[in-house]
């Protein structure tokens, strides 16, 4: 430890005078050296790691941009010159795949809306009341978030059957909300709780029930966190793929998850169709992308909710 | 309030996993309509341990789990160490980061299927041209060497998220507790093992925990990157009980396997939660 005193503060130790000096100029000169080298070694750094990032996203989006020619050219031609829409009017002329962005559209949509409804007001009680088995319940609800879809899939896909619900918008909104629902309250519990409660308690003093007092008081100041619930949420419904790949068969009710993943072009005997399965791609993701430039920081805030406060 | 919320959780996981406990238990095929449908007891639970599918399942999702989780751990932490400050275009490397994270996994494996394409590949390209390779990989055709192809692919989409959770624990740290440990003259390496580390230590756990159920929990990318091939040697748990229950249509066996699937779940945690010593999200508040 005393050593280590003695380097980073420059005292020379009197005992030994000449290593210590010697030791002093190589560090000055060390110290000058790394802060140059820092700042570009720093953003050297920050440029790789947006590049790994973003490169499988932009190669994609410069391979929907090409014909279906310079596609396949060897050696690869990187960027797409001439520029060619040809990938995205095909994939819009299909009716399936206007379907798949309907229905994605439907089911994440409802889903959310759902979840944040059910979830805002479980959330709430489990920040301002006191009731027992609460901790109980926000464990419950943290091991459904964990929990293998593939666990409740057999019987969810044999009830919708006899039922007559498979291809039908609820067989998939249902599910997802098992797993929408818990990162909802976990979300919105973080949040409830950094709320003053105080405004709430001068709200009911004034003779607001405690559902007025939630909806007119709690719900427009917890807003930006019902939002960003929303965001995540709708991300999560939108990317689902195991249960839509199961309960939904005919070709107008997929969602765009599965007709990505099935999509064979309209000429199955053509080559595979790379050009349109990277523009369906893209528009698949334009939304989640758009959402991310736009609301990263609440995002981050909260993906991070909950899961570091410990 | 919260009933809503607990007659939901009841009605759509916690029957349904009730559901498939009791199927398990039972013989019960969809080839045919009017099957009989005996029970059998554990008699399902004996054919796992000799079912040579089942054990590779578990290996290939160890395997993939393990390599992935870690080297997402060392790769977010190198990451969330260095933007742990305030500098210029902060804002897009924030956005760039959770580009990987928003993306639907679908996507992202037909994108790697086509950056690994054989002939048209961009990977084997830039190999190329880079000299390291003189002739194209082909990447999803040799199983030992798809395995690590679809754990980069893995680690390509959730490391952003782990140097995210790790970034948001960093930002917990007390400046002054730096300030300190910097006055007392200790080394960078020092205060990363001696202050970093186990301040950061519930967080890292936490972060853990969620990547290696999430790892487990793996099925969208094998089954649209490879489709559990060549052979096998990509075919995770979920995807081997997903083809039991919806290819064999043998929903009895499908259900034992998801159950087994339920309890590596609840062991994994169990060791997250209890051995390791983090604490339980219930108890902030």
């Amino acid at each position: 430890m005393t050593d280590v005193r003695l380097r980073s503060t420059g005292l020379a130790a009197p005992a030994t005078p000449v290593p210590a000096q010697a030791l002093w100029t190589v560090l000055a000169t060390r110290q000058a050296r790394t802060k140059f080298l820092e700042g570009f070694g720093f953003y050297t750094f920050v440029a790789a790691f947006v590049l790994f990032c973003l490169a499988p996203f932009v190669w994609t989006l410069l391979t929907s941009l090409k014909g279906p020619t310079t596609i396949f050219d060897v050696p690869i031609r990187y960027l797409p010159t001439p520029l060619d829409l040809v990938n995205y009017r095909d994939i819009f002329a299909l009716e399936r795949f206007r379907w798949a962005l309907v229905n994605s559209a439907i089911v994440a949509s409802s889903a959310t809306a759902v979840s944040l409804v059910i979830g805002s007001l479980c959330a709430y009680a489990i920040a301002r009341l006191n009731f027992p088995f609460k901790n109980f319940l926000l464990a419950v609800v943290l091991g459904i978030a964990m929990f293998p879809g593939i666990a409740i899939i057999g019987p969810l896909f044999r009830e919708f059957n006899s039922w007559g619900l498979t291809n039908n918008y609820l067989a998939l909104i249902l599910p997802n909300v098992t797993f929408t629902l818990p990162i909802c309250i976990w979300v919105l519990t973080a949040f409830f709780s950094d709320l003053p409660g105080e405004l709430e308690d001068s709200a009911r003093v004034d003779g607001c029930t405690r559902l007025q007092a939630f909806y007119k008081i709690t719900v427009p100041l917890a807003a930006p966190g019902v939002f960003t619930a929303a965001i995540l949420l709708f991300i999560q419904a939108w990317n689902e793929f195991l249960f839509a790949r199961t309960f939904m068969s005919l070709p107008n009710r997929l969602t765009a998850t599965v007709a990505i993943a099935q999509f064979e072009g309209a000429d199955i005997s053509a080559q595979y169709p790379w050009g349109q399965i990277t523009a369906a791609s893209i528009v698949i993701t334009l939304p989640l992308v758009v959402l991310v430039l736009l609301f990263q920081r609440r995002i981050i805030s909260g993906l991070t909710a909950g899961a570091v406060k410990g | 309030m919260a009933a809503p919320a607990i007659v939901t959780i009841v009605v759509v996981a916690v029957i349904p996993l009730a559901q498939t406990i009791q199927d398990s238990l039972f013989k019960i095929s969809l080839k045919f309509e009017d099957a009989p449908r005996p029970f059998v007891g554990l008699d399902n639970y004996g054919s796992v341990l000799s079912d040579q599918s089942w054990f590779n399942a578990l290996q290939v999702t160890g395997l993939v789990a393990g390599a992935s989780v870690a080297a997402e751990l060392v790769l977010g932490m190198i990451i969330a160490l260095l933007i742990h400050r305030s500098f210029r275009g902060r804002g897009i490397v924030r956005a760039s980061v959770l580009v990987p994270w928003a993306l639907t996994t679908v996507v992202s494996a037909k994108m790697w299927a086509w950056i690994y394409d054989g002939r048209y590949g961009v990977v084997n390209d830039l190999l190329m041209k880079l000299g390291a390779i003189d002739q194209p990989i082909i990447f999803l055709v040799k199983p030992e060497v798809t395995i690590w192809a679809m754990i980069a692919a893995e680690i390509w989409k959730t490391t952003p998220f782990m140097a995210l959770l790790l970034l948001a624990g960093l930002q917990l740290i007390p400046h002054e507790l730096y300030e300190a440990t910097a006055l007392d003259g200790a080394s960078r390496w020092q205060t990363f093992w001696r202050v970093t580390l186990p301040l950061l230590k519930p967080t890292i756990l936490v972060a853990l925990l969620f990547r290696t159920i999430d790892a487990v929990r793996m099925f969208d990318l094998p089954r649209v990157l490879t489709n559990g091939g060549p052979g096998k040697s990509t075919e995770t748990v979920v995807l081997y009980t997903y083809n039991t229950f919806f290819t064999s249509l043998n929903f009895g066996y499908g259900s034992t396997l998801a159950v087994m699937i339920f309890l590596i779940v609840v062991f994994v945690s169990f060791i997250y939660i209890k051995v390791l010593g983090a604490p339980t999200q219930g108890a902030r508040r």
